[in-house]
């Protein structure tokens, strides 16, 4: 089974968790910028980790012969701190970066007016640099939150079938799904989705443009759930095809808007061999 | 390097004068490709387009991957800095704005761009890193000529802890060559890894072989002259028989 983790924040995990995703059939992942933890205070600070997700991470993962891209953005949380609002000045230099997927995770947080900003200026952002979107939805009130995000998406430059609505679920799928965008669910441990209500959501709306990711961080959560969600596809009487589509076609095709996907690794293992592995879909 | 393109010249954009690599690229680039180059080159040449703010071949810059394919993106690289004419504060700047792959297109550069040693502090942020990419483009033949002897010395310990084949480090015969305190500090690490019960990378020896001092007919003078003969323990060194396996690059 080979799968491509859309969503998930590897800068917060070991890299004995790559090891263990090789194992598991990831063969590629994107990691959007998101907040660490600890508020920023500077953009500075944003720019030594979109360093990362464009340097040390994409080195990291190919040890594994996993392909690395990301999306980046300034998240919704820190887009209400003042002090955190300049690295939107700074983002189309980074914009044009080959390894950059998309824009995001963008969306709301607590749906504030300074979210409201953010949220449109970097929809512009990814029409001004030919990028689709990745748009987390709220995890308060998230029904709403998904209303006034489709509500940003519809008037801005980005057609929503390059846009990618995720943290999807029972509540919200439908309205999303009829909104043209492309659906992402994270499968959790506790929160957001698990693997079952996920086969569920599968089989009642169908695979199209369905997105399933960890979105594992520092939080619990784990960077195999990709892999359970398969794994429980197959069990429940989806086909091979059903899950590939989920877990990768899905993922490459939505990503591949960017024109930048590669998924041509080039293993940078210990012993450096070099060899190439062609991942294929891309 | 001075033979005819080969395939290997897109890998080895340090090495290879920039017409023979621009030679060797169009013989493989795509005709798409091949045209996008050849745009890219002569905006960085004319600097034309918007300069506000940064001029927009450090765009072309960023993007040579995508249009030119990964394999290619180094020689390109090269090629439009060269283009550009790129002086120190251009070269410093799309380093640090750079990722990984254009930083380490900047380090390829050097020895076709900068005489002087003001591009040391760029080699030496490389070589803080643990990216073995980043380290291999580190010691080409800019850090060959312009690395201090401690700072080089380091260099080649570093390859030998992150399984950077020494093949990689540029002059390395001409630079080890009576180099006893690199002998020294091999020999230290040799007997510090078998104190660990851990395997000795075979390249640590193939260095410390070229340590051996110059017959006195033909003197060259070691980059930091020894107060004693060098000593030479190769026979003396443990576990030299293995490879060095379980090296992890992510380690620091």
């Amino acid at each position: 089974m080979r799968i491509f983790d859309p969503h998930i924040h590897m800068t917060s995990r070991t890299t004995d968790d790559y090891e263990a995703m090789h194992a598991a059939g990831v063969r590629a992942v994107v990691e959007p910028a998101f907040w660490l933890g600890q508020p920023r205070t500077s953009p500075a600070s944003f720019l030594d980790y979109f360093d990362s997700l464009l340097g040390w991470e994409p080195f990291r993962a190919a040890q594994y012969g996993i392909a690395h891209h990301c999306t980046l953005a300034l998240n919704p949380k820190e887009a209400n701190d003042p002090r955190c609002v300049p690295v939107l000045d700074e983002l189309p230099r980074y914009l044009v970066k080959d390894q950059v997927v998309a824009v995001g995770e963008i969306g709301y947080d607590s749906m504030t007016p300074a979210e409201d900003i953010a949220l449109a200026t970097q929809l512009q952002l990814a029409a001004d640099h030919a990028l689709p979107a990745l748009v987390h939805t709220p995890h308060r009130d998230k029904l709403a939150g998904l209303r006034r995000t489709l509500d940003v998406v519809r008037e801005s430059a980005l057609p929503p079938e390059r846009v990618l609505i995720d943290h999807l679920n029972e509540p919200t799928v439908k309205e999303a799904k009829t909104s043209g965008c492309w659906l992402g669910f994270s499968v959790y441990p506790d929160t957001k989705m698990d693997e079952k209500r996920m086969v569920a959501i599968l089989r009642a709306h169908g695979p199209e443009r369905v997105l399933v990711n960890s979105a594992a961080d520092w939080g619990r959560s784990d960077p195999l759930k990709t892999r359970r969600v398969g794994d429980l596809m197959l069990a429940e009487g989806f086909t091979e095809d059903d899950a590939d589509r989920v877990l990768w076609r899905n993922p490459v095709e939505f990503y591949g808007l960017s024109g930048r996907l590669n998924l041509d690794v080039t293993v940078t293992e210990a012993t450096h061999e070099g060899n190439s592995v062609l991942r294929g879909g891309g | 390097m001075t033979s005819s393109p080969t395939p290997e010249d897109g890998t080895r954009p340090a090495h290879t004068p920039p017409d023979e690599l621009h030679a060797s690229l169009d013989s493989r680039l795509a005709p798409a490709a091949r045209t996008w180059l050849a745009e890219a080159l002569d905006t960085a040449a004319t600097c034309s387009g918007p300069h506000e703010p940064y001029p927009a071949w450090e765009v072309r810059l960023a993007e040579a991957g995508r249009r030119c394919g990964s394999a290619h993106a180094d020689a390109v690289r090269v090629l439009i800095l060269r283009a550009a004419r790129a002086d120190m504060a251009a070269l410093t700047r799309v380093y640090h704005h750079g990722t990984a792959d254009e930083r380490r297109a900047v380090l390829h550069a050097l020895p076709h761009l900068v005489a002087g040693p003001e591009a040391v502090p760029l080699v030496e942020d490389a070589l803080r890193t643990n990216d073995t990419r980043l380290l291999t483009a580190a010691v080409g033949p800019y850090a060959a000529r312009c690395l201090s002897a401690h700072t080089w010395r380091h260099a080649v310990l570093k390859c030998l802890f992150t399984a950077v084949p020494v093949d990689s480090v540029a002059d390395l015969a001409r630079r080890a060559r009576g180099d006893t305190e690199l002998a020294r500090m091999l020999g230290d690490y040799a007997t510090e890894r078998a104190a660990a019960g851990r395997p000795v990378p075979e390249d640590l020896y193939r260095v410390l072989a070229l340590t051996e001092p110059e017959p006195a007919s033909e003197p060259e003078p070691a980059s930091e002259p020894a107060s004693e003969p060098a000593r030479h323990p190769v026979a003396d060194l443990p576990g030299k028989e293995s490879r060095c396996a379980s090296s992890t690059p992510t380690s620091i």
